[in-house]
């Protein structure tokens, strides 16, 4: 019988009789509900899941959140929800998937991506980190940059080149890799909001044991589109408000302080309100769609839409604030955990959206994926399709 | 804010479109409507008996015991998707929405009964007011004097098809036959071919009154006309796009289709995603027009401000990716992109409905 939304309403409401919110510590608490099924509903059972549709898991957040139930944080650790979860899911052993799913889900374990590579970036396929086999271990070295968050992380999802004598798509491979092995090396990169969320990271003869490698030898690239698509997959579960995001900080300002108003702030500032208004109804379209068993395309055009508006609506509250615009919050480098967009100054919401059309593939990267895959248009000429990755130019 | 509003399309709605699109496509093709633009009668009669006898679709937005289909708005869009896919040269929005709407809003037997003979489709009905009027306007061009109306007033929509024209005047809203002594109607040379203008003249014509007080009638009409043309406004947009990206993939220059080079897949790109967020916006002002819903002047004011740019947008890059062929007559691209920016300045362009949003949520100009 599979689970419909009264059932786990129910299920919701006796989890939460047997664990009162009130007096559960909250790692205990959030241990019990992966246990429970009720982590990520449409995970397995024994796997923080139920096997139940995945929409039905807004049901489940509604109770828990009017119960006032702590949740995982998920920004702290949104490669490891978002990304690194499905990726073993999907191709993780028995033993993987009982290994680290619940403490990533829990928050005790942080994950961080080591793809990105300084010649290596949109053509991620490209990557050099080498790793070679020495019995039952992978001896990996190469160097990995723009990785956010590895400061704080315990495990990363790493590709790496097994094979440099095919083409370039082939002789990559998928790995585990625990930071805290020797030959893991993490340096601050600072950015041009001053602080260090990203780092460079250098690894030496990093001891990876063959268990710890998703999928096949040299299926890397297939293991690795899981984690990308799952990049976006995020977006649809969300249900935001009107003046959710950037733009409600920005139009509190406006009706808080009228000496900062002119016409042409204003004529902005209703072209973007509107924007955000109708990327916001997209977004609960996309999400009614996958409610309803029917998902749309609409979700490669999120990310696309919210870089711009974000970027824009940060560019026009500065200007807004006049003289104040003028200010910055805090140059300090510090290495933050969460990237905190309202929690700080325009000043730094303007330079952090900056990234929006760069980090999880650039808007270029996307408005091709999107011509090519939704609109059907011809693909770009290839010349690098079946020469090996060894003989290609650098 | 209500409750959240239902943005998809039912299979009831999907079954109506395709049996719409079928319709259109058998007797709406570009060629014929080119022609029938140049003729002596830019409307189809044909085509238009077919909706909205055959089918029934006039009376989508009147109540079954008033002699209409009890459908609601939402279906009204979903026509009117199919209708702008055509630029169909009938007066659906004029006749079907805001007639239809005005009389919505009167009461009596003059009312009821004209209701019926528009929802039976064999009755065409418009509402005198100039297309460009916006939802907040006041109507004094027409006077009444114990319901003997003079008055003129330009840039009617349809009004040379219509049977029956609702007159706003200061004294109430009236209804006027249009073969009744003293009504003229002289059609203008109209920028969009396919919802012709004319001005209409009323000289001591026989009125028979609707209401006392024409504003409310006027407002809810023009703001239903505003929130369902979005949904004709995207379903031009969709239909340019499609026909943008097939025609790229075939047309071949340097050796390969134009549709491989990136500096269009990115164009292209960029309209696909107005088209999508097109789509969500219209679809929210119909269920909020069909819901009754507190948040219907919102959402037909931000449907109004998107999708009217994004309908042009959408036509002129039609044009231009289309290269020499866009610019000529024998190519339908030109007939969507004059629907399209007419409509932009119809029922209000995107500055008043902006301007109408900033006083709803509370963000005044300085
Ligand atoms: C804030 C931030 C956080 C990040 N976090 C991580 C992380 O945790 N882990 C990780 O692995 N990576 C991370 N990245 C890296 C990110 O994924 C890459 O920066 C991104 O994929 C782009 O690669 P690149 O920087 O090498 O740019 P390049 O690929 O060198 O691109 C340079 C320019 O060329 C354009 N371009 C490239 N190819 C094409 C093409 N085919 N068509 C058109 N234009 C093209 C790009 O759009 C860009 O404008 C992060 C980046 C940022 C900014």
């Amino acid at each position: 019988m599979s689970l419909d939304a009264a059932r786990l309403r129910t299920l919701t409401q006796e989890f939460l009789a047997a664990h009162p919110v009130a007096t559960t510590p909250r790692e205990e608490f959030l241990s019990a509900r992966f246990d429970a099924g009720l982590a990520w509903v449409h995970y397995p059972e024994g796997l923080g899941g139920l096997d139940a549709p995945r929409a039905l898991q807004a049901v489940v957040d509604a109770e828990l959140e009017a119960a006032g139930a702590p949740d995982n944080d998920p920004r702290r650790n949104g490669i490891g929800l978002g990304m690194a979860a499905p990726t073993v899911l999907r191709y993780g052993t028995d033993e993987q998937k009982r290994r680290f799913l619940k403490p990533l889900w829990v928050g005790q374990e942080i994950w961080c991506q080591l793809f990105s590579e300084p010649g290596a970036g949109s053509d991620l396929a490209a990557l050099g980190t080498r790793a070679v086999r020495e019995g039952d271990d992978w001896i990996v070295n190469g160097q990995k940059v723009w990785t956010s968050g590895a400061h704080n992380s315990r495990f990363a999802i790493l590709i790496a080149r097994t094979d440099p004598d095919v083409p370039k798509h082939r002789g990559i491979t998928y790995f585990v890799c625990d930071m805290t092995d020797p030959g893991v090396e993490v340096r601050p990169l600072r950015q041009i909001t001053g602080e260090a969320e990203f780092n460079e990271v250098f690894l030496t003869d990093v001891r990876i044991p063959d268990a710890h490698r998703l999928g096949e030898t040299g299926d890397g690239w297939k293991v690795a589109q899981t984690t990308l698509n799952n990049e976006r997959v995020a977006i649809g579960g969300m249900r935001i408000p009107r003046e959710g995001g950037l733009i409600g900080i920005v139009a509190d300002t406006w009706r808080e302080r009228p000496e900062l108003r002119t016409h042409d702030l204003h004529q902005r500032l209703m072209t973007l309100w509107v924007e955000a208004e109708v990327a916001r109804l997209t977004g609960e379209r996309l999400r009614q769609q996958l409610v309803a068993g029917h998902p749309g395309p609409e979700g490669a055009g999120m990310k696309l839409g919210f870089a711009r508006l974000n970027q824009q609506i940060s560019g026009l509250e500065l200007e807004l604030l006049g003289e104040e615009g003028l200010l910055y919050d805090d140059w300090t480098m510090r290495r933050p955990e969460i990237v905190d967009f309202a929690g700080r100054d325009a000043g730094y919401r303007y330079l952090r959206a900056k990234g929006n059309s760069i980090e999880g593939g650039t808007s270029e990267v996307l408005l091709n994926i999107v011509a090519e895959r939704v609109l059907g248009l011809p693909p770009e000429p290839r010349t690098d399709k079946d020469v090996a990755w060894k003989d290609l130019s650098r | 804010m209500s409750t959240q509003p239902d943005l998809l399309y039912s299979e009831d709605e999907e079954a109506l479109r395709s049996a719409v699109r079928d319709l259109l496509t058998d007797h709406c093709a570009a060629p014929a409507v080119l022609a029938r633009i140049e003729g002596d009668e830019p409307h189809d009669r044909a085509l238009w008996k077919n909706l909205a006898e055959s089918m029934g679709l006039a009376g989508l937005l009147v109540p079954e015991e008033r002699g209409g289909q009890g459908a609601s708005h939402r279906e009204a869009a979903v026509v009117l998707e199919e209708l702008g896919r055509a630029v169909a040269p009938v007066p659906y929005l004029t006749s079907a929405v805001i007639a239809t709407e005005a009389l919505l809003a009167c009461v009596g037997s003059e009312a009821e009964t004209l209701l019926s003979a528009l929802a039976s489709g064999r009755t065409v009905g418009a509402l005198t007011v100039p297309l460009s009027a916006t939802p907040g306007r006041e109507f004094t061009d027409v006077r009444a004097t114990d319901s003997s109306l003079t008055g003129r007033v330009t840039g009617v929509a349809d009004a040379a098809f219509a049977d029956v024209f609702l007159v706003p005047t200061p004294d109430g809203l009236f209804a006027v036959d249009a073969s009744a002594d003293g009504v003229t109607v002289a059609p203008q040379t109209s920028f969009d071919p396919t919802r012709p203008l004319a001005t209409v003249t009323f000289e001591a014509a026989a009125g028979r009154l609707l209401a006392d007080t024409a504003a409310p009638a006027v407002r809810r009409a023009l703001r239903a006309g505003a929130g369902l043309l979005a949904s004709e406004q995207l379903g031009l947009a969709d239909w340019l796009l499609t026909e943008t990206v097939r025609y790229t993939r075939e047309r071949h220059q340097f050796n390969r289709p134009v549709g491989s080079f990136q500096a269009l897949k990115h164009r292209l790109a960029q309209l696909w995603l107005e088209v999508v967020n097109a789509r969500a916006t219209a679809r929210n002002a119909a269920d909020a027009l069909a819901t009754g819903s507190d948040d219907t002047d919102v959402a037909v004011a931000v449907a109004q401000a998107y999708t009217a740019p994004v309908a042009v947008h959408v036509a002129e890059e039609a044009l231009q990716l289309h290269g020499g062929i866009g610019m000529t007559w024998e190519h339908p691209i030109h007939l969507y992109l004059k629907r399209a920016k007419s409509s932009a300045i119809a029922l209000g362009t995107v500055g008043r409905h902006r301007e109408e949003l900033a006083e709803l949520v509370d963000l005044r100009a300085p």
